[in-house]
């Protein structure tokens, strides 16, 4: 008696987010053997594009093409769904700036249960869901049951389900736009204001030398300054250190921030919240420095160093300018 | 303009430690400090600053116990002019559209132009406001870092990714919710909770607000929290082991290894 | 025999007796004076209360050492004898300047007491009393013309240069002792010419010079310099003393008023308002300064008194790091605005608009440490902790406090301490002691003769616990009997205070009175320096308080403490006199004997930055936590000086210096060159036990 599953796929410049294919496996997780529908909104050729990438991964890809629907407007959008959406359905979201815009209010439209954030899905007893949260910024997690029996909407935080390999296989790709006539909004989208560029663009550097609160203040940014010159590299940071001004905000990795696929990353004194890694793609070789041997960032480095950041870099900047 | 905001009364999670009980069923909150949810602040802080600027008042509003009193009487004490308590054993276990749905109770009763909320709280849901808002059928937008009062309308500039500002025009009334940033909160000491110390604020309970305690509660919510937990560790990171000259030798043949040094 | 000159009182002008126009002057300049006066005072009279009619012999002998002594002075060495010559000289011819005034409308008059042998001494007297302050005028103009001191200098942001002000008022005095002399050399130069016993000039003197100029000149010409001198004294006389309010020389007048109501104690802090109790705070309308009439008479009488000297500044910490404040133009900017608020014609311009985003800046306010060197060097006695604190408290009243100070003084209210740990773990610190030293907690309901009162950063920073466990090891070895408070124990709240939130600091006072009464101890100790200032100068009801060093000393003295030979004789050990200890509480000497306890220890000084001339490490308490814009950091100026004296190591007495200078150490990059140590880490480590 499974209900249907889909899941809202977000795309820029013609290319989909990086979780259009982790959502695959989640819906998977919910019902294994229900192919999940990908819903597209866009609109010209660079929806085609998205919709042909999508049909490699889902079985069916429902494609809304229409003008209003070409920036994704979280208030627009929502009486779409609600209007093509099977009662019972299952809508997966990411959870980013989008997700948490569309995703609480559909929930309620269309009276099912709403999920936010999940981090793993344990399954599908009946009709309860079990799901894992985290609160407090991540420093405890919780077990959900959800009744999904009317529906649900879940947003699925980044990078905690694998992505698919999208295969060749051609999934179905099917036209809906005329679902998507005469929608209006009391939300009208003006434009987007990029954020400074600022001297140095860090998303297209290969080896970062990023800065959290263990540096500790902004006299002792030139330490990292100083080892990212012996190394070659440049300097990043995490949002702490742009609240305080001791970085411009071009230099943030974070999801609030940039994002970066560096080949090595040094993270000192960065504890490792998730909005910060949330910024960090790919695979970088990551290289912690931190005094807290409990810090979380020890959990997804590949290296790691229990030292004060303070002390430790300027005694590994001496030895790699012996090196050379 | 007449503005409601939101607030929550939460534990001070940069000020506590979180640990869990032995029996999972909650965190241990004997030697928690509770304050007004940070985003919250920020949310009361704008409506202030707006209703500097174009007249009007901001009522704060929150869903809990005698205890969350104390965080109502600081708002008002930042300059907020009215608070509201919604109190009854009824509305505990509720899941966030319940909260949401006792809110609009409330709103419903007054005469708003703009409700704010902060864009998360505690648990990091970031849900009641968009609930807030679908069940009052008012436009929404969230994690809103500026807000400009036009004619009629607000325009107003969402933080997305990459840092970016997505600039939207949103007609009134409606919900917003609000990201940390947006301004920078006043001060609020002893000597101003003093200040509001004796004021009234009004407590409503299910029945002022004309809901059905049935449809609350547990039994109403779609959603219920099993129990809190601290996840296994994972294998993690290599610890590097030595003296700092050691550990910097071992770090270099690694950067080496993986390109990190040019 | 009829005098060789007409004198100016029996002068005529165009057939009108110059007695009238010499009546008139001095007339029409006092009238002027006091109607300038009167302005002058009435913003004093509209001030906030200030009770200092009180305590007069200690007033008095302030006045006879700052003020007639110049004490502080020659702490700029040739500034300040330049002036304690003009200052004496000044007050030798006051007696003078009066009979002139007077010559003009009385002919031969001379003061009671001036005749005789007194008033020949007086002549002589009066005579070098000139010269000298004629040579210093002309030195002081070429010193501010040609070498311009740097603390002279006017940065662009407050206005123009004050050269010329300076060179107008010396060129003032210049006149009125050229014309004096010019008057008198013409009288001698006249009984010469006619052959009468001259009156005596004396020899190298202004007026000798001038007589022997004047030798040859004819008899008309000497009568036209004779009352053209007078005229241009009198007229000068009056304009000087006209213009005397008008700027930074209102302190000759204002200077003995000033000093005589200067502070007589050290470490504390004003009341909220004068006159009104802790208790009765809560009915207040509004707290602190927020706009100019806010200020006490006293305040306001500071900004007249200013005499625009700069060394305030030259020796403030913050200036001298660059950060946005200068507190001599606290007091100028201030004085300014009096003057506009309260001008000489018409109305009153405006209401009175908020100080802070008007001459001040947030930023201006909050970068003081409260460290007491503007006040210490000071020769008139101008208070600026007062302000600052009033200046804060407006501040933190209308909720204008920096995002960066917020956290700590909400984790301050809701836990006691500004990192917000929890209060449970205050005496964890306890666990490191060792050495079979047993510390008592008071918390547990044990009982001990003396508190050791720990504070907060000492009590929870892991580097500072080392001080805590080292204080304690000493207390035992002493064979003091001691406990802690340990969770009952909150923050002694003294930066709270001093950076405005009066309210918060109460509470924490009344807390922790309520805590330390309840032990019944006897005596409370502290190796916090901050700590022991707040224990002692704004807490009440409380037994006495000792800084460790005292304890450390009396123990020496009394056999119960014995120290073995230096662990590293060859080392420099420099103190550094932290603020609250030094100047604040005047504890100098006890601390340096402690460390020369130790056999074969080697000490050196800081000779132009010791004692009441330390510089501040970069502040305590809050000042950890706020983020100011400056371009070094004042602790990286101080180990500089440290290296300078040639330090290996500094020992500091106060937590928070500790903090500063290891950081510092870092920051200039002197690591593995200088080290900093606490000194009951210093003497802890050469107990013999």
């Amino acid at each position: 008696m499974a209900a249907q599953v889909f899941a809202f796929i977000l795309h820029k410049d013609g290319k989909a987010d990086d979780s259009a294919l982790e959502l695959v496996a989640a819906a998977k997780k919910i019902f294994p053997d229900t192919p999940p529908i990908a819903i597209v909104t866009g609109a010209g050729a660079a929806l085609d594009a998205v919709c042909q990438e999508m049909a490699a991964a889902y079985p069916q890809v429902w494609k809304f093409a229409n003008e209003v629907l070409a920036y994704p407007n979280a208030e627009i959008i929502r009486p779409l769904l609600l209007k093509v959406l099977p009662r019972g359905g299952v809508l997966l979201l990411p959870q980013n700036t989008f997700g948490m815009d569309l995703g609480p209010g559909l929930s309620v439209k269309m009276d099912a249960a709403y999920v936010p954030d999940a981090v793993a899905i344990e399954g599908l007893d009946g009709a309860t869901l079990k799901v894992v949260r985290q609160e407090f910024n991540g420093q405890v997690s919780t077990h959900l049951a959800c009744d999904i029996s009317k529906g649900a909407v879940i947003s699925v935080r980044a990078g905690c389900f694998p992505a698919v390999e999208a295969r060749s296989a051609g999934g179905l790709v099917v036209d809906k736009s005329a679902d998507a006539g005469g929608l209006s909004a009391r939300r009208r989208f003006v434009e987007v204001l990029q954020a400074e560029v600022g001297d140095v663009d860090i998303t297209k550097e290969d080896v970062l030398v990023s800065v959290g609160r263990g540096i500790g203040d902004k006299e002792n940014v030139p330490i990292a300054d100083e080892l990212a010159k012996a190394m070659g590299a440049v300097v990043s940071c995490s949002r702490p250190v742009v609240d305080a001004k001791w970085l411009e905000k071009s230099r943030q990795v974070g999801t609030s921030g940039k994002t970066v696929k560096p080949k090595v990353y040094l993270a000192l004194g960065i504890s490792g919240s998730f909005q910060h890694m949330g910024g960090l793609k790919g695979n970088p070789f990551i290289v912690a420095v931190n005094k807290n041997p409990k810090a979380p960032i020890f959990q997804v480095a590949n290296v790691g160093v229990v030292a004060d950041v303070l002390e430790f870099v300027p005694e590994l900047t001496e030895k790699i300018k012996e090196a050379k | 303009m007449e503005i409601m905001v939101c607030v929550k009364r939460v534990p001070d999670s940069a000020e506590n430690e979180i640990v869990v009980k032995g029996d999972g069923s909650d965190i241990k909150r004997d030697d928690l400090v509770y304050s007004v949810n940070e985003w919250d602040n920020y949310a009361v802080e704008e409506a202030i600053q707006i209703v500097d600027r174009v007249g009007g008042s901001v009522t704060v509003v929150t869903i809990g116990n005698e205890d969350s009193e104390e965080v109502v009487r600081r708002e008002m004490a930042m300059g907020a002019h009215k608070g509201l308590m919604l109190v009854d054993p009824a509305f505990e276990g509720c899941d966030g559209r319940g909260m949401a749905a006792i809110l609009k109770a409330a709103v419903q009763q007054g005469k708003y132009d703009l409700v704010l909320t902060g864009a998360q709280a505690d648990d990091g849901a970031g849900q009641v406001g968009a609930m807030l808002a679908a069940l009052l059928d008012w436009p929404y937008a969230s994690l809103v870092n500026l807000i400009e009062v036009k004619d009629g309308v607000l325009s107003i500039g969402r933080e997305i990714e990459g840092g970016n500002q997505e600039i939207n025009e949103i007609s009134m009334p409606c919900v917003l919710s609000i990201q940390t940033g947006i301004n920078e909160p006043r001060y609020v000491g002893i000597r101003g909770i003093r200040k509001v110390a004796s004021v009234e604020i009004p407590v409503l309970n299910a029945g002022a607000l004309g809901l059905d305690a049935a449809g609350l509660g547990p039994a109403g919510a779609r959603v219920k929290r099993l129990d809190y937990f601290v996840p296994p560790a994972g294998v993690g990171a290599e610890m590097l082991q030595g003296s700092t000259d050691e550990i910097a030798a071992q770090l270099i043949d690694l950067l080496k290894a993986k390109g990190g040094l040019k | 025999m009829q005098p060789a000159l007409i004198a100016p009182a029996n002068a005529a002008f165009v057939g009108i007796p110059a007695k009238i126009i010499f009546i008139l002057i001095p007339l029409v300049g006092i009238a002027v004076f006091a109607y300038i006066m009167k302005h002058r005072i009435e913003p004093l009279l509209q001030a906030a209360p200030d009770p200092r009619f009180s305590r007069y012999p200690e007033r008095i002998r302030a006045v006879i050492k700052i003020w007639l002594a110049q004490w502080r002075h020659p702490r700029y060495l040739l500034a300040g004898v330049l002036h304690i010559i003009v200052f004496f000289g000044f007050l030798t011819l006051a007696a003078r300047s009066t009979q002139l005034v007077v010559l003009g409308f009385a002919a031969d008059f001379s003061l009671p007491g001036f005749g005789g042998a007194f008033g020949h001494f007086y002549s002589v007297l009066k005579d070098y009393a000139g010269t000298a302050v004629f040579i210093c005028a002309v030195i002081l103009a070429v010193r501010r013309l040609a070498f311009k001191p740097a603390r002279y200098d006017v940065p662009e942001r407050y206005g123009q240069d004050h050269t010329p002000e300076a060179i107008l008022v010396l060129g003032l005095i210049c006149t009125l002792l050229v014309s004096e002399s010019l008057f008198d050399a013409s009288l001698v130069a006249a009984q010469v010419a006619k052959g009468q016993p001259t009156h005596f000039l004396s020899p190298l003197s202004l007026g000798w010079f001038f007589g022997h100029l004047l030798g040859g000149a004819s008899l008309p010409a000497l009568q036209g310099i004779h009352l053209t001198a007078y005229t241009i004294h009198d007229l000068t006389f009056f304009f000087f003393l006209c213009f005397l309010p008008m700027g930074k020389h209102f302190h000759v007048i204002t200077s003995l008023f000033n000093v005589f109501f200067m502070r007589l104690d050290y470490g504390n802090v004003k009341p909220v308002r004068h006159g009104v109790a802790d208790s009765q705070l809560d009915g207040l309308k509004s707290f602190g300064v927020k706009k100019f009439e806010d200020f006490t008479w006293k305040h306001m009488l500071d900004f007249y008194s200013c005499a625009d000297c700069g060394r305030c500044s030259d020796r403030c910490p913050a200036n001298r790091v660059k950060r946005p404040l200068s507190p001599r133009f606290i007091s100028i900017k201030a004085r300014d605005r009096c003057f506009k608020l309260y001008p000489l014609w018409g109305r009153k311009p405006e209401e009175s608009q908020p100080l802070i985003g008007g001459i001040y800046s947030e930023d201006e306010i909050w970068s003081c440490t409260t460290c007491g060197a503007c006040e210490q060097e000071c020769p008139l006695g101008i208070e600026y902790i007062d302000k600052m604190v009033d200046l804060r408290r407006g501040m933190v009243d209308e909720g204008m406090v920096p995002q960066s100070l917020q956290k700590p003084l909400s984790a301050l209210e809701k836990r006691g301490n500004p990192w917000g740990k929890m209060e449970k773990k205050r005496a964890d610190w306890v666990a490191g002691v060792g050495d079979g030293c047993t510390v008592k907690l008071f918390e547990k309901g044990e009982a001990a003769e003396t508190l050791y009162f720990v504070d907060s950063i000492t009590s929870y920073d892991d580097r500072m616990q080392k001080i805590a466990q080292a204080t304690t090891r000493i207390l035992c070895a002493a064979g003091v009997d001691f406990g802690v408070l340990g969770k009952d124990e909150k923050d002694s709240g003294h930066e709270v205070r001093r950076f405005g939130e009066e309210m918060l600091f109460q509470t924490l006072k009344e807390q922790n009175t309520e805590a330390i009464q309840a032990t019944e101890v006897k005596r409370i100790v502290t190796a916090d320096p901050h700590a022991y200032n707040a224990l002692k100068n704004d807490y009440s009801n409380l037994p006495p308080v000792k800084h460790i060093s005292e304890i450390i000393i009396e123990s020496l003295g009394s056999g119960r403490l014995k120290l073995k030979g230096a662990e590293n004789g060859s080392k420099t050990y420099v103190y550094h006199d932290p603020c609250y200890l030094g100047r604040h509480n005047a504890l100098y000497d006890i601390p340096r004997r402690a460390i020369d306890a130790i056999p074969g220890i080697r000490r050196g000084e800081m000779p132009a930055d010791c004692r009441d001339r330390s510089f501040c490490c970069g502040g305590g308490g809050l000042m950890l936590f706020y983020e100011p814009e400056e371009e070094t950091r004042m602790g990286v100026v101080r180990v500089k000086m440290a290296r300078d004296a040639g330090a290996d190591v500094i020992v500091t007495a106060c937590p928070f210096c500790l903090v500063n200078i290891e950081d510092a150490i870092k920051v200039a990059g002197l690591e593995g060159k200088m080290e900093a140590i606490d000194l009951c880490e210093l003497i802890d480590r050469h107990i013999q036990r």
